[in-house]
């Protein structure tokens, strides 16, 4: 019992990660039609400039000074690269964030190097426990975290007018420009938020129990694409639902891949997509998607 | 007329290098070989079709190893129990080809479905899936360290180095310089295929749902049959891009077919060109000929370091610089290198004196019936 309850536990708390992620590709592809390819590399930047700035100004600056580089980060790659790309077909446009994808995360996987940078955390190894059931306090932290960010994003969708402008975007671009909203500044604002999402993430894939960050840290952000997939990537809700259920599987995985068999190491990494391929079979736009409806 | 006259002599410089060159270079080239057949199929997909597929390398796995495995014999090295069938290696590599066209259509529920980047994200799950399985069946795939490949063999004729190789005009002609021929060969027809279907009702049919999905349905194209065609004959390419790349390295390991190869190949078609079969050849020699060309002259090229010190190795530069191009391309050419390269001779064409100027019926391209 006490091991589906901590199997439940890392499953929520490594969700809330992915649903983090998961909820800026679908952000950006809201506000631009875009999916993100270049998302991993977004999140290895944050969580790179943390783990290099953390011994000299300390945690929580760096996490600042990490948040505030990777939010400028992706809204420069919005506004010097797709904007100027507007009007093209929109597989083009999101082909082209692999590109952008493929120059980041070389240059970055090339000064990580074979190191792994501790993030510097101030939670350390420390744990919880409950009766016989032992928790992780980074665990818990990132579902605080993740679930405060989560609920203030869509609050400032609902009420705030960058909310309301990006919703009017969403549903019909050239309405919005006409009505006054400037397009640019929300496309850019949804970047920017997306990449603050991407390093609280990145923040909590490298803490314990991982070692810290590597260079592979951006594979997390591409489990996380299944999670936007199947939720159906032009919905909030589903971005959550998602993160909830890739999360919950892969510790459900790794908890109890013992009793799997056959190809059970290492199939933690290939669950997720398993997950989204049954759904996709199933519902075409995801979970929560608009499906299109076209008739001919 | 100096049209055909161009195609003489590009077949003639393509027949000598084998008499010229050394294996790295023979490697170098054969590989560019390989790499454009895989991306002519790619590009049937991705740019004539607007179907993102990120799960190339995964199909180029499988006329990998389907190959090996078919053509292989049951052996036991390094304490891995291997399997094979023993088939005679022609018949292999066809059923090679055709076991990846096979699993590509197991495919066209999702191929046929999703539309654009959709797509290109549930193939990522093929890509990660082949990794798994390929590292985990080892007697199939020998596990992380590889397994040999057998060389091919066509009525007697061996693709394999010989003690004693037949000379040709004085070369002795071993298995590169064999391979290269076989490689000139498939690419031709690979490419001939593919234009064939890219000119004709197909490739209509494909450039119409990428443009309009539904105007395409109204035309009376079966959109989601013709996707899931498409799908499958990129397999196909992809499934002979793989034998031939076993066959030139002889022996494959399963983290070449990882998501990065998957990248290089849509690198290879949006830098040479979407959509063309030119622009996939172009593409494809530009982004596998990088590499090779920086690791010979790393010495003389000052942004790359040489192996040990600090600065980029001649593998992630060569990334950087095919990364950079990719989103130049796209932002400043969208025909990419291909589109650039036809447009440029043809401005200069016109600039000759004495020479007519193409009529702009032939080449309807918005520079021309602005000039």
């Amino acid at each position: 019992m006490s091991g589906l309850i901590e199997v439940l536990v890392n499953g929520i708390s490594s969700g809330a990660v992915y649903a983090l992620i998961a909820l800026g590709f679908v952000i950006i592809f809201k506000a631009t039609e875009v999916i993100n390819f270049a998302h991993p590399s977004l999140l290895l930047a944050g969580g790179y400039a943390v783990a290099e700035l953390h011994d000299d100004i300390g945690f929580w600056l760096a996490l600042l000074v990490g948040i505030a580089t990777t939010a400028v980060l992706a809204a420069l790659v919005e506004m010097l690269v797709l904007r100027r790309m507007r009007g093209r077909d929109h597989s083009v446009l999101s082909i082209v964030t692999i590109g952008v994808d493929i120059v980041l995360t070389v240059e970055l996987a090339r000064r990580i190097g074979t190191r792994v940078l501790p993030i510097g955390d101030p939670w350390g190894s420390a744990v919880v426990r409950f009766g016989d059931v032992t928790i992780a306090q980074t665990r818990i932290a990132a579902i605080v975290v993740a679930f405060v960010a989560i609920a203030a994003f869509l609050l400032a969708f609902k009420y705030t007018s960058w909310g309301v402008a990006m919703r009017a975007t969403a549903e019909k671009r050239e309405t919005a420009a006409l009505m006054g909203v400037r397009l640019g500044r929300v496309s850019a604002g949804a970047w920017a938020v997306a990449g603050v999402f991407a390093v609280l993430a990145a923040v909590f894939l490298c803490v314990f129990p991982t070692p810290g960050l590597d260079r592979t840290v951006s594979f997390a952000a591409l489990k996380a694409l299944p999670a936007a997939v199947l939720g159906g990537i032009d919905s909030t809700t589903g971005a959550l639902v998602g993160g909830l259920l890739i999360g919950i599987t892969e510790a459900a995985v790794i908890g109890y891949q013992g009793d799997i068999g056959l190809f059970s190491h290492g199939f933690a990494d290939v669950a997720p997509y398993l997950v989204m391929i049954v759904v996709l079979l199933v519902r075409p736009a995801g979970l929560f998607g608009t499906r299109e409806a076209a008739r001919v | 007329m100096s049209r055909k006259l161009l195609w003489v002599g590009a077949a003639v410089l393509l027949v000598l290098p084998p008499f010229y060159l050394d294996a790295f270079w023979l490697q170098s080239g054969l590989f560019a070989m390989s790499a454009a057949i895989g991306a002519i199929g790619l590009n049937v997909l991705t740019g004539a079709a607007g179907q993102l597929s990120l799960g190339h390398a995964f199909f180029l796995a499988l006329g990998a190893y389907g190959y090996i495995w078919l053509a292989g014999g049951d052996e036991r090295t390094a304490g891995i129990e291997l399997t094979g069938l023993g088939l005679p290696t022609l018949l292999a590599a066809v059923l090679a080809v055709l076991l990846a066209g096979l699993v590509g259509g197991l495919f066209a529920p999702l191929a046929g479905r999703l539309r654009g980047a959709s797509l290109g994200i549930a193939t990522l799950a093929l890509v990660f899936l082949g990794q798994h399985v390929l590292f985990r069946a080892e007697g199939v795939t020998g596990g992380a360290n590889g397994r040999d490949v057998p060389p091919l063999n066509v009525f007697g004729l061996e693709f394999a180095d010989s003690p004693e190789p037949v000379l040709v005009l004085g070369i002795p002609f071993n298995g590169l310089e064999k391979l290269w021929f076989l490689g000139l060969v498939l690419l031709a027809g690979a490419a001939w295929f593919a234009r064939g279907v890219l000119a004709s009702r197909p490739g209509r049919a494909l450039n119409t749902i990428r443009d309009h999905e539904i105007a395409a349905g109204a035309l009376g194209v079966p959109v989601a049959r013709t996707r899931a065609a498409a799908f499958v004959l990129s397999s196909m390419y992809a499934g002979l891009a793989g034998v031939l790349f076993a066959l030139i390295y002889r022996r494959t390991v399963p983290d070449t077919f990882g998501l990065a190869l998957s990248l290089d190949y849509l690198a290879m078609i949006v830098i040479g060109g979407l959509g063309t079969v030119g622009g996939a050849v172009l593409g494809a020699v530009f982004v596998s000929m990088l590499q090779p060309l920086l690791t010979r002259y790393a010495d003389g090229i000052p942004f790359v370091a040489a192996s040990g010190s600090a600065g980029p190795s001649p593998a992630e530069a060569a990334r950087i610089i095919y990364g950079v191009v990719f989103v130049a391309v796209l932002l400043f050419l969208p025909t990419g290198l291909a589109g650039g390269l036809s447009r440029l001779t043809s401005r200069l064409r016109r600039r000759r004196p004495g020479t007519t100027p193409n009529p702009p019926a032939s080449n309807p391209s918005r520079e021309e019936s602005t000039a």
